[in-house]
């Protein structure tokens, strides 16, 4: 019984650490906007793996709202820092277009050639 | 152990590293944009499965719905300017 | 492009290191020994806390300072955004079709947020699903092509914005000033109280939202009036 329930927390705890390490290397090894908001949002969604993995308790026992409390605030956080960032993204478009257009694409080819 | 729900959990977990890996790997803003709206999608059945329902409620508004049309403004701008 | 690149090496090195030492964490506080935890705690007074639903007893009474801090960072995200700029260009109107099923769409989210906010006291459901719900009706308006996401003018917007957190920081420190603790409830007025704050939080979330999608500072007076 309770090594059901470790064992779904492992499952999902890992797959959750999974993602934050993806997160992080996609981080920083890609250089364009919208592929490192991608990356640390998927870096969040590994940290909310990992606590409400914690939070679980087997199916017929009620889970630990602490953490579910601090995941509903991260959620909501997150999707704001990402429009923080995209306004950010847009002011520097307009401060230096021509300088981002060029650096996105050619950074983001070879850094791809590199990693992938 | 319930083997199916084992299964469901695995094939869960996999699918959704999948997801993820298709997301940080695409190159085209559109289509790692799309797939990350898949990625936030099982996120929520994922919170179901770990009798998470407010949480699970919350990502599906806010992890697929706004989060997907907030970057899909993004990569519209990203894949205007190539 | 060649292996012999230092970056090369050193990215997964330092990833393994870092995913090694969050497994290790991972792990022992899964298994680690068997103290009183936090958890029996907040769902015994659970009864006592004006809501029965476990998670919005803890984001409103016993963690209520976190969420307080939580809307100002909401607040804060949003006056970020408005301080780089004006919002985008609108979209072009939509076509007759999704025109005509985003005035379905939109006054049933809108319900279903109302829904989920009452709701959120007894069962799945509180102020951050509904505001998520809000938000997105704003987005499907503005996507839909009306300007400013049918959202107020900027003076109103502004008020709604703050609403949330202005509310539970009166309430809060009138109740300090009772004499009670700050944001620390008396149980006769728990429900009351949570239910006021939840709903000044509701229409924050979703105004600061749908605000934020724009992506800037609301355009000068395309429609005054809501």
């Amino acid at each position: 019984m309770s090594h059901e329930i470790l064992l779904t927390q492992l499952l999902y705890g890992g797959a959750g650490i999974l993602f934050f390490l993806l997160g992080v290397w996609s981080f920083i090894s890609h250089e364009p906007l919208w592929r490192k908001l991608i990356a640390l949002n998927i870096m969040g969604a590994g940290v909310f793996h990992v606590l409400v993995a914690v939070a679980y308790r087997g199916l017929d026992a009620p889970p630990d709202p602490v953490p579910h409390a601090l995941v509903l605030t991260g959620i909501v956080v997150a999707v704001s820092a990402t429009a923080l960032a995209l306004a950010f993204g847009r002011r520097l478009d307009r401060e230096a277009p021509e300088h981002t257009s060029d650096a996105h694409g050619g950074v983001d080819d070879r850094e791809d050639g590199t990693h992938a | 152990m319930n083997p199916l729900l084992l299964g469901f959990d695995i094939l869960l977990s996999t699918t959704l590293l999948g997801l993820a890996l298709a997301a940080l790997t695409s190159r085209e803003p559109r289509r790692g944009v799309i797939l990350f709206i898949a990625f936030g999608l099982l996120l929520a059945l994922v919170w179901a499965r770990l009798r998470a329902p407010d949480l699970a409620l919350a990502e599906a508004a806010i992890g697929a719905g706004l989060a997907g049309a907030l970057m899909l403004s993004a990569a519209r701008r990203a894949a205007r300017r190539r | 492009m060649s292996s012999s690149n230092p970056q090369a090496l050193l990215i997964p090195l330092l990833l393994a290191a870092i995913g090694a030492l969050l497994f290790w964490a991972f792990w022992s506080g899964l298994t680690g020994h068997e103290g009183e935890r936090l958890a029996a705690l907040a769902l015994e007074r659970v009864p006592e806390s004006g809501a029965s639903n476990p998670v919005t007893s803890v984001l409103l009474n016993f963690r209520a300072y976190d969420t307080l801090l939580e809307l100002a960072v909401l607040l804060a995200a949003l006056l970020g955004i408005w301080s780089l700029g004006p919002a985008a260009a609108p979209y072009q109107r939509a076509s007759l079709l999704l025109d005509s099923l985003v005035g379905w769409v939109v006054p049933m989210l809108i319900i279903a947020g109302g829904y989920l906010l009452w709701i959120g006291g007894q069962a799945p459901g509180g102020a951050f699903q509904a505001g998520a719900l809000l938000g997105a009706a704003g987005v499907t308006l503005a996507l839909s092509g009306r300007p400013n996401a049918g959202l107020p003018g900027e003076a109103w917007l502004r008020v709604l914005a703050a609403l949330g957190t202005l509310v539970f920081a009166l309430i809060g420190l009138t109740l300090m000033g009772v004499g009670l603790g700050f944001l620390t409830y008396p149980p006769a007025l728990a429900k009351a109280l949570i239910l006021t704050i939840e709903t000044g939080a509701t229409l924050s979330i979703g105004a600061t939202l749908a605000a934020a999608f724009l992506g800037g500072r609301p355009r000068a007076k395309r429609n005054a009036e809501p």
